[in-house]
């Protein structure tokens, strides 16, 4: 196990590393100037010139990339050209969006999938468990964005119980009106989220329901549930939990279209902008945060398949 | 049973109802009030010589910063920070006298030096203000006293005074303006959550005759039109600074709590020909493209109701307006007859590059099919307003293209042969040179008139309609403005009842 942990977290590092030369590399081959966005018709050609002195953006590639290496390696991941606030500090104040919306989306739709999924697989055969299943697939064809937009029109703009959009200007210290803010988005994620994790979690009981396994604890005398519990759950497990790291990279990734959706100040909301204005610190900045949270996901995600499932581990002696 | 369910359902829904009501219960009218602004231009910076944008004028332009003189929303140019001023006979001398007893927000007094340091900051080489070129004539600024300031002309500029109205008279010792602020207006900037909120608080020891009539504004922004109007609709926001979603007017229409006020816009629609290139350097060409295309039509199909006509750059309200709609009307068979004297009467092919963003594209597709009709193929290229500003603005390569314009006054530019659709005619540019060097106003609009005339006449562009400015608010607002002049929204006199 400590081998493995070594060797995974090499694996995290270097896998880091490598998406955030590609990152810079694939941001300058993209055509664009971040100079565009502060002109504005008007501006003559020696305006322009003049700014993209001062962006450094006329520097050739090299020294822009050097200049990177070094704050990076310094923790410090620079300022954005449009705003001039430094990066750092400005996707610390968006992860307290961010960073609660996927989670509790993500657990939400945890806590309605593995139940459903579970009930779908164990009634394949009546009429309930293919309704579910139904359901789901019917979900999965719904984007994220028109489940917002429903769900606003019924609880915002009708019922009139929760806000349409927005978060409060003094954040978690008025946490009421967060949970509020985050109520509608999160539910939204939940929903749109469960309804591929109902079908992960039918087709991996289903694999259970019909295991040899299974087949002999039960004619050892185990009832069907004691049967499940003891043997059936962990071996369902172990593919659910590997669905449920990449499904948690996806909710965080895919938060970009419910944050615009709900009006949430959030990471993703700030990277559509970035990219907008080629505003490469704060593109680099927010894909390197997210991407080292998707790769730590994915880390613990294999680390916990490994608890779930010791078998998994034989091949790393 | 399905009664005893809908039962249910109802009296949960009454239940909710009733639970969501209750939370609010803080004054919020009068003088105490805070006015929720919805909007969908964020600033990019606080700074308006930074690249601030479209929403830094709309936040702060009169609110927290003012200038020497104010553009009202009416339009007209009123003494704001400087109470007189006089004009050499040569019209090369202005002298500017400061109104007493201002302070900036940080507690210091407004001297002549913050005004000297205000307008350089504008036309430094590194400003990225749009206008930094109007005040090029400056040749000289001096200070002979606290309250006096001497600017002097390298050649007469009637606009001179207009164009002072979006210099921000800031203090010289602020620094970096980029997230801070300290000016002279009714409010104090409070905080900018960015991707969420800016708020302004009213400033009590306001120098001028009159404080601001709430206690302050809460900007709230938007990337999703469609979010922004749902705001409104669930009064998180009492107005909307510029609505640009016509689909979205339906549902305030209908509604007595709200108001639909369509004010006086500036934003121009334009099919802009690159007239360098064939076929578009012949006057002949451009003027059937126009006169194919129905604008009536067009306007209908994307705002309906709302929305004018213009048969050139200039738009009703402006001094220099004149209708010029008649001028390459729709007529088809006009059309085809322009095209074969153009010398392309068989037709022919051209790229039209169209901005990504709506109404572009459905213009654009909508022009493809008029132009069609005259046997003119129009081959869609949709590009971002990144790709606009390097491909089109500074490199000019591009056959046509489509673009919003928003500015006041800018006619102008149509008597710069190196302006970005390089249209070169040498009496216009002399119509705009002896419009800015003319001694009174009605000689100005006078000039103004025939150059844009001359333009209409040679379809320098297509003018495609004028987008109509367009303030939903709350029925229980009043005093807020309709105009948008320059992005300007001043909320000081915005009441709450």
């Amino acid at each position: 196990m400590v081998r493995y942990l070594i060797r995974r977290t090499a694996l995290l590092l270097a896998s880091l590393a490598l998406a955030g030369v590609a990152l810079f590399v694939l941001l300058r081959l993209l055509p664009g100037d971040p100079v565009n966005a502060l002109l504005s018709v008007g501006a003559t050609d020696a305006q322009i010139a003049a700014a993209r002195r001062e962006l450094g953006t006329d520097a050739p590639l090299a020294t822009q990339f050097l200049a990177w290496l070094g704050d990076v390696a310094t923790f410090d991941l620079g300022s954005s050209l449009i705003s001039r606030l430094p990066v750092g500090p400005e996707i610390a104040a968006r992860l307290p969006v961010t960073v609660p919306l996927t989670l509790a989306g993500f657990v939400l739709a945890v806590l309605i999938a593995v139940p459903v999924g579970f009930l779908a697989a164990y009634r394949a055969d009546r009429w309930d468990g293919p309704l579910l299943n139904g359901v789901a697939q019917l979900g999965l064809a719904v984007p994220a964005f028109w489940v917002g937009l429903l769900l606003v029109s019924v609880f915002a703009l009708n019922l009139r119980v929760l806000p349409a959009g927005g978060f409060p200007p003094a954040g978690w210290s008025d946490p009421a009106a967060s949970v509020e803010a985050l109520t509608l988005p999160v539910i939204t994620i939940a929903l749109v989220m469960s309804a591929s994790l109902i079908r992960y979690v039918r087709a991996a009981t289903l694999d259970v329901l019909g295991s040899d396994f299974l087949r002999t604890a039960r004619a050892l005398g185990s009832s069907l549930p004691a049967a499940m519990w003891r043997h059936g759950l962990r071996n369902a497990a172990a593919p659910v939990i590997a669905v449920l790291a990449i499904e948690l990279a996806t909710t965080f990734l895919g938060a970009v279209v419910i944050e615009s959706v709900f009006a949430l100040p959030g990471l993703g909301s700030m990277l559509i902008r970035a990219i907008s204005q080629r505003d490469y610190p704060v593109i680099q900045g927010v894909m390197l945060v997210s991407t080292f949270a998707v790769l730590a996901v994915g880390f613990l995600g294999d680390l916990a398949q490994r608890v779930a499932d010791p078998r998994l581990l034989r091949g790393h002696r | 049973m399905k009664r005893a369910w809908i039962a249910v359902a109802a009296a949960s829904a009454l239940l909710l109802t009733a639970c969501g009501d209750g939370g609010e219960s803080t004054p919020t009218d009068g003088a105490s009030a805070i006015i929720n602004v919805g909007s969908v231009y964020e600033p990019q910076n606080l700074d308006n010589t930074a690249g601030g944008g479209q929403g830094v004028t709309e936040a702060l332009n009169g609110n927290v910063y003012e200038g020497l003189f104010r553009l009202t929303d009416a339009g007209t140019v009123e003494p704001l920070l400087a109470t007189a001023h006089t004009v050499s006979e040569d019209g090369l001398t202005y002298t500017f006298t400061l109104a007493q007893g201002v302070t900036f927000h940080s507690g210091k007094a407004l001297t002549s030096a913050d005004v000297k340091a205000s307008i350089e900051r504008v036309t430094a080489e590194t400003s990225k203000s749009a206008r930094r070129s109007n005040l090029s004539v400056i040749s000289a600024i001096a200070t002979p006293d606290d309250r006096t300031v001497t600017v002097t002309l390298s050649k007469p500029s009637i606009s001179f005074v207009y164009h002072l109205s979006y210099v921000w008279i800031v203090n010289t010792a602020a620094g970096d303006l980029s997230t801070t602020a300290d000016g002279t207006g009714p409010y104090k900037l409070g905080e900018w959550k960015r991707g969420a909120t800016l708020s302004l608080t009213r400033n009590d020891a306001y120098w001028g005759a009159s404080k601001a009539k709430n206690a302050g504004a809460v900007y709230h922004y938007y990337t999703d039109a469609t979010a922004l109007n749902n705001a409104l609709l669930t009064n998180a926001i009492d107005v909307v600074t510029s609505e640009q979603s016509p689909d979205a007017l339906a549902q305030f229409e209908s509604n007595p709590l709200y108001t639909i006020n369509e004010g006086t816009s500036t934003t121009k629609l334009l099919l802009a020909f690159n007239d360098r290139v064939a076929p578009f350097d012949k006057p002949q060409v451009r003027k059937a493209v126009s006169a194919a295309i129905d604008n009536a039509k067009l306007l209908t199909s994307i705002w309906g109701e709302y929305g004018t006509l213009i048969g050139s750059m200039v738009p009703p309200g402006d001094p220099w307006y004149e209708d010029l709609t008649s001028v390459n009307a729709y007529d088809v068979e006009a059309a085809k007859k322009l095209l074969a004297e153009g010398g392309v009467g068989g037709g022919f092919t051209f790229t039209l590059d169209t901005p990504n963003y709506d109404p572009h594209p459905t213009a654009a597709t909508f022009i493809k099919s008029e132009l069609a009709k005259i046997g003119v193929t129009v081959e869609i290229n949709t590009i971002t307003s990144d790709e606009w500003y390097t491909k089109v603005y500074q490199q000019r390569d591009f056959q046509a293209t489509m673009q919003e314009h928003v500015n006041d006054r800018d006619v102008v530019w149509y008597g710069n042969p190196d302006f970005y659709w390089g249209y070169s005619n040498a009496t216009v540019t002399d119509l705009v040179a002896q419009a800015e060097a003319a001694k009174t106003e009605a000689d100005q609009a006078a000039l103004l008139k025939q150059a844009n005339k001359i333009i209409a006449e040679e379809a320098a562009s297509d003018w495609l309609y004028l987008y109509p400015q367009i303030v939903v608010a709350s029925s229980s607002l009043s005093g807020y403005p309709l105009n948008g002049r320059n992005s300007q929204f001043f909320v000081y006199d915005i009441v709450k009842s």
